[in-house]
């Protein structure tokens, strides 16, 4: 791997040389012996890196492997197993690509696909830590990964919010729920857990989030110098570097690129008439196809300046505090009642300035699915701003159909003129 | 001052000339879409009885899933713009239209003023479309054209299912295959259309004013199912397979009216 000059390098650059770090470290604390964790997108990574365990993210495997278009081949391992098209493509993904890992371990030899694919290479886990905060397929899917591995699976089990503020007895059973996973981390390493540094590890992933948040913001400015959908670029390190400083640094690097164009007068797409419409975008994005749908905003003049999604790790808290911690992990906006939801989502599309909405219906994730129509149609009551829904898939690319996609696109944008 | 628009859509290409973004000079049909002779073909067919040349038109404006393989357009539009723009030219009292095609069916809100509220569409899926429509004609040996008055002699409808053009199919021969009847099996493929585009109309809210088109509208026996699902009125657009092409005219004429003649 290339070391860069962390000083000089560009946000950009940041990006790709810390990913690929994470990775490496992963190999390394597998060849030295040390335990690999896979682990959900929201769940805690504070006590595994407080205990120095490595983590592996398969959901943003998966994302990266849809992006480098390398997710199909892995979703046929997963339909050869058996794995029905309607379980979430994320699960399916990763599972192909457990089982690719699966064979090399047990023969010692690399399957094709797994010298050929264009998805990272990162190693089996050790340990499993999963939240169902986002949603209850990480249970069975991260239960499945445990049994057939044969290794243990930690479960943060997070009550869904059917009313707000979170419930001071949900918040307890939280905190409890991370008091027996530091337990079961301290049997499964043989080591006593550090709660010193655990409140290292605390405030890190507050100032890697401030940090994270304050991107999000540079894109409520009219007109926005960020593209909303570096958001999805730059959510790696959100997800599987928010407890280290690899988060912070890049976010850090972006924030001070964008004040910069900002205050040179440039924009998402260039200066500033390049901003026809502002958009929200609810869902997660089309990996497989993120190029298309990017392309076909830009080309009707449509900057993404808002997305309650990137927000889902806008996790909050004060270092110490369990309860505090425990009320961040639980309140994310899917794990919530509608009209918190719906509330959410118009803070987002208010805050920025959006002319419109684009939704994703996501055939992998029908929790997020709630915000398309019902949201909308809530925003749409107290803000008249139109919005298109369209079918997609998070990393299945069978799911997506890139003209219908841009013909829900263009009639917004045309719908979005005549109220101009 | 001639304007022109052309819908190309999946299973037809439609033309219409206006004057002035006011009379339709001509419009012409070639019943095959993109992809096909049938851009061409229409292009032929719409100055085929007029005294005007392609010379003559001012702008043009495409729509249609293949708008943007139209090299002579000035400019390309969806198709939910332009059927909203058409429908409130021929119907300014127009607050829900119904526009079933041949492989998609759309229900738009419009305000007052002609603007799009919402609009929702099929996705995925071509169940409930003409080609629907056309599939189960060839399988029961019934022209299209036909299907709307054998609708009207059935007793009762049968159930045909809404999720598959495929599946549907198969339900249809086993129907034959039961002895059912003909004029109840086309009154049940009507009812799987009318069941399909009223899911889309419930989405976008029922209003009073409805009106249809797309090549659908102009089967009878589709539009009697619609009618009776929402058990609301609903009128059938003037010539509601060029709706679209006279929408995308009229914006064609938007973009040069302010200029003077030649």
């Amino acid at each position: 791997m290339d070391s860069i000059n962390i000083n000089e390098a560009s946000s950009k650059e940041l990006l790709g040389y810390f990913q690929a770090k994470l990775d490496e470290e992963a190999w390394e604390a597998k060849k030295a012996g040390k335990p690999v964790c896979w682990s959900a997108s929201v769940a805690p990574p504070e006590f595994c890196v407080a205990m120095d365990i490595a983590l592996v993210y398969p959901e943003t495997h998966a994302a990266g492997a849809g992006a480098r278009k390398a997710s199909m081949d892995l979703l046929e391992v997963a339909d050869k197993k058996g794995y029905n098209i309607d379980i979430c493509s994320y699960a399916r993904t990763n599972l192909g690509y457990m089982e690719l890992l699966k064979q090399e371990a047990m023969n010692g030899e690399k399957p094709e696909l797994l010298k050929t694919t264009k998805a990272a290479y990162v190693p089996l886990p050790d340990i499993v830590i999963t939240c169902n905060n986002i949603c209850n397929t990480l249970l069975k899917w991260y239960e499945n990964i445990a049994k057939e591995l044969n290794i243990p699976c930690i479960i943060i089990d997070v009550p869904f919010n059917h009313s707000m503020p979170v419930a001071r007895h949900c918040k307890e059973y939280i905190a409890d729920q991370f008091r027996v996973a530091i337990k079961q981390l301290e049997e499964f390493t043989g080591r006593a857990f550090d709660y010193d540094k655990f409140t290292k590890v605390q405030e890190q992933t507050q100032r890697t989030v401030y940090w994270w948040n304050k991107i999000a913001a540079y894109a409520y400015r009219k007109p926005s110098p960020l593209n909303g959908f570096d958001l999805f670029n730059y959510m790696a390190l959100i997800v599987c570097a928010r407890s280290r400083d690899y988060g912070e640094i890049t976010f850090h690097r972006f924030c001070d690129e964008l004040e910069a164009k900002d205050k040179a007068g440039k924009y998402a797409f260039g200066d500033a008439s390049t901003e026809k419409h502002r958009v929200t975008w609810e869902g997660i994005a089309v990996w497989t196809f993120l190029g298309a749908t990017f392309k076909g905003l830009k080309a009707q003049g449509s900057v993404m300046t808002g997305s309650c999604y990137p927000g889902m790790w806008s996790l909050v808290y004060t270092p110490g505090d369990f309860e505090s911690m425990a009320e961040a992990y639980t309140k994310v906006y899917i794990n919530t009642c509608g009209s918190n939801r719906y509330e959410e989502f118009y803070k987002v599309v208010s805050n920025s300035k959006s002319d419109g909405m684009v939704m994703h219906l996501n055939r992998s994730c029908k929790l997020m699915g709630l915000l398309n129509n019902e949201g909308g149609e809530y925003v749409n009551k107290k803000m008249g701003i139109p919005f298109v829904s369209f079918d997609g898939d998070q990393t299945d690319p069978r799911v997506f159909s890139e003209a219908q996609y841009l013909n829900r696109v263009q009639a917004l944008s045309e719908m979005m003129d005549a109220q101009a | 001052m001639y304007t022109l628009g052309i819908d190309i859509g999946s299973s037809s290409s439609k033309a219409v000339i206006m004057k002035d973004g006011k009379e339709v000079v001509s419009s012409a049909v070639i019943q095959v879409g993109t992809g096909t002779s049938g851009p061409d073909r229409v292009m032929g067919e719409v100055f085929k009885n007029i005294d005007l040349t392609p010379e003559d038109i001012r702008f043009t404006v495409a729509t249609g899933y293949g708008r943007f393989s139209v090299e002579k357009a000035d400019k390309q539009i969806s198709e939910i713009s332009c059927h909203a723009k058409g429908i409130y030219f021929l119907h300014p009292e127009a607050r829900t239209i119904i526009d079933i095609g041949g492989q998609d069916a759309k229900a738009i809100r419009l305000d007052a003023k002609g603007n799009i509220g919402q609009f929702v569409m099929n996705d995925k899926c071509a169940a409930g479309t003409g080609r629907f429509v056309d599939v189960m004609s060839r399988v029961l040996e019934i022209p299209l054209s036909e299907m709307g008055n054998v609708h009207f002699k059935a007793t009762e409808w049968a159930f045909v299912s809404s999720t598959c053009t495929v599946f549907a199919e198969s339900e249809v021969i086993s129907l034959l295959s039961q002895g059912v009847s003909r004029e109840n099996i086309v009154a049940g493929v009507h009812q799987s259309v009318a069941s399909k585009a009223c899911s889309l109309v419930y989405r976008v809210g029922v209003n009073d004013d409805i009106v249809m088109c797309g090549g659908v509208a102009q089967n009878p026996g589709a539009v009697d199912a619609i009618r009776k699902q929402l058990n609301k009125p609903v009128i059938v657009a003037q010539n509601p397979q060029v709706t679209g092409a006279l929408g995308a005219a009229l914006f064609a004429y938007e973009n040069v009216k302010w200029l003077p003649e030649d």
